[in-house]
């Protein structure tokens, strides 16, 4: 197992230099607490919401390379997508982490760099964490709260 | 002696292998160790030669097979300085503390009694007797840890003041920060403030490092697992004061463990065999003698001396690497082989992945102690360990790996 199978060059880029990483968001909507207690990756998200759409998405925490980068690259594939197409894109994602094509490689944009992952089941998880977060932050609106915390078993 | 290494490790097969052109540096003995040829062939012989079940035939074969298993009960005793009597194989080290949860935590204690526990438990050590605590309305307290990863032994004592703790449970070498405890100092101030009290240790990380004496420990019980001392997966045991044993309620209850069976009830079997329901291990026990047979062909204090001086060695060698952080402490007369470290800025688990791809075998993570990880306030660390097969040739690979890390992941 090569360190480049798992560590694309997008991907260190996103670990670098993570886009949307802010521990803060103003008229957020949504904030959400995901956590992963058998790495000890915590996630926090928020989204802003306009007219059904993704408006703002920014996530900040603490965890492996692979956790992070992948919310980061969720961030930029997410903004101004409508509530739904984003869930979509997160299940997308999902998929792929699983092993299956994804359905939508040009709209996951950097998301797609993590199909790797998928070849290396303890590391998948991390590469959820920041969709799964998305998709409950979502849910967690269209069910008119304002937070929700969840801790991610095995 | 100073142990022949290089003997060692001609017993291990699985050294040879190469992994993406990389040699396997083995460092994760403190999660399970590897297996010698010896043990293997023990395991092999009897499945080869001796197969039969245990305490039933009464045919030659079956003599052998039992033979062989309550050896093995004898050979461990002798290991480790006590009554065979006192000896009961189980699965593992957490099956052990199971049965002592079990039987006698949650058969015998009650609201009035506290246990005593500590921060820096496995939680093999700790779950199952929180939960025998709050099946029973008893309390639990935890002995803290000092900066340098030491037992605080003036907070236990405190904690012990009142006189109320009648069970406690703690480990013998940590198997995160390396630390030794003092088990006969602590236990005797467990004794001092209730001596009726019950001392219960976990060996998982001290019975293949260290010199043991059950006895010389003054201690009620004590868990090993066979598979971090050189021994086969699925056998450990609980060793006991027989008149511990013979106050507990039995855990499974089955064949073997009965003397006596009705429509409607039963009699238990004498101790030990009262906790060893069903068909045991045979195989494991025959392989474990072995194991324990190698480890006294080294001589527990020549393995203690290697890992002494080795860890040291470890110590030096993370020393050089820049963002190092060791967890546990630094005095090597104080730790064991097993050392947990930070690198700055990078998570265990990408660490991990660095090494692993260049064959260097460690443990990232939490290592089944949270409680631990929440008072040293990291989410997981990167835990190296090494045993009688390590020599300071592994320690290369580890450095050169956690420099390629620093570099690899730095932003
Ligand atoms: C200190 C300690 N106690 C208990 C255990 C549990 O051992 P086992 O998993 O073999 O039951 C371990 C092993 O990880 C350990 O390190």
């Amino acid at each position: 197992m090569s360190m480049e199978d798992l560590y694309q060059e997008i991907i260190l880029d996103h670990y670098r230099k993570p886009k949307n990483r802010a521990p803060e968001l103003a008229d957020e909507a949504v904030h959400v607490h995901h956590s992963n207690p058998l790495c000890g990756d915590e996630m926090d998200l928020r989204i802003r919401v306009v007219d059904d759409r993704l408006d703002a998405v920014v996530f900040d925490g603490e965890g492996c390379s692979i956790s992070q980068a992948s919310a980061s690259a969720m961030t930029q594939a997410a903004v101004g997508r409508e509530l739904k197409d984003a869930l979509d894109l997160a299940e997308d994602f999902r998929r792929m982490m699983h092993g299956d094509d994804p359905a939508r490689p040009d709209d996951l944009g950097d998301g797609i760099a993590f199909t790797g992952v998928a070849k290396f089941p303890v590391r998948v998880k991390c590469a959820l964490l920041g969709w799964m977060a998305l998709r409950d932050a979502i849910q967690t609106f269209e069910r008119g709260a304002s937070a929700h915390t969840v801790t991610h078993e095995e | 002696m100073a142990i022949d290494v290089a003997a060692v490790r001609r017993s291990l097969p699985i050294l040879d292998r190469e992994l993406d052109g990389h040699r396997l540096v083995y460092l994760d003995s403190a999660a399970s160790s590897l297996t010698p040829e010896p043990v293997l062939d023990a395991m092999d012989r009897y499945y080869r030669w001796s197969r039969s079940n245990v305490n039933r035939g009464v045919y030659p074969l079956a003599e052998e097979a039992t033979d062989l298993y309550e050896g093995a009960r004898t050979v461990l005793a002798g290991f480790l300085d006590a009554d065979p009597t006192g000896v009961v194989f189980t699965k593992n080290a957490t099956e052990a503390c199971n049965l002592l949860a079990y039987g006698y935590v949650r058969a015998h204690l009650g609201p009035d009694d506290v246990l005593l526990s500590t921060v820096m438990e496995h939680h093999a050590n700790l779950v199952p007797f929180t939960q025998a605590a709050a099946a029973v309305g008893a309390e639990v307290r935890h002995v803290p840890i000092t900066p340098d990863g030491l037992l605080d032994l003036d907070a236990a004592a405190e904690l012990l003041a009142d006189g109320r703790v009648t069970f406690a449970a703690f480990v013998h070498v940590s198997n995160v920060l390396g630390t030794i405890n003092d088990v006969p100092r602590l236990t005797r101030m467990v004794r001092d403030a209730n001596d009726r009290a019950v001392v219960h240790v976990d060996g998982a990380q001290a019975a293949p490092h260290l010199p043991v004496s059950f006895r010389d420990l003054g201690i009620d019980s004590y868990a090993i697992t066979g598979h971090k001392m050189l021994g086969p997966t699925g056998i450990g045991a609980l060793v006991a004061r027989p008149e511990l044993l013979e106050r507990m309620e039995p855990f499974l209850t089955g064949g073997d463990m009965i003397r006596d069976v009705t429509l409607t009830g039963a009699t238990w079997n004498d101790v030990p065999h009262k906790f060893e329901a069903g068909t045991p291990m045979i195989a494991e026990a025959a392989g474990l003698a072995a194991a324990v047979g190698l480890l006294e062909g080294y001589g527990m204090a020549a393995v203690r001396a290697h890992e002494r001086e080795l860890t040291a060695q470890l110590l030096d060698a993370l020393g050089t690497v820049a963002g190092v952080t060791v967890h546990g402490p630094k005095d090597v007369d104080l730790r064991g082989g097993a050392v947990s470290f930070a690198l700055d800025g990078i998570h265990p688990h990408d660490v991990g992945a660095m090494l692993g791809s260049r064959g260097v075998c460690v443990r990232v993570g939490h290592h089944c102690t949270k409680p631990l990880m929440r008072c040293l306030d990291v989410a997981a660390t990167t835990r190296a360990s090494s045993y009688v097969y390590n020599d300071v040739d592994d320690l290369e690979p580890l450095v050169d790996g956690l420099e390629a890390a620093a570099a690899f992941f730095a932003r």
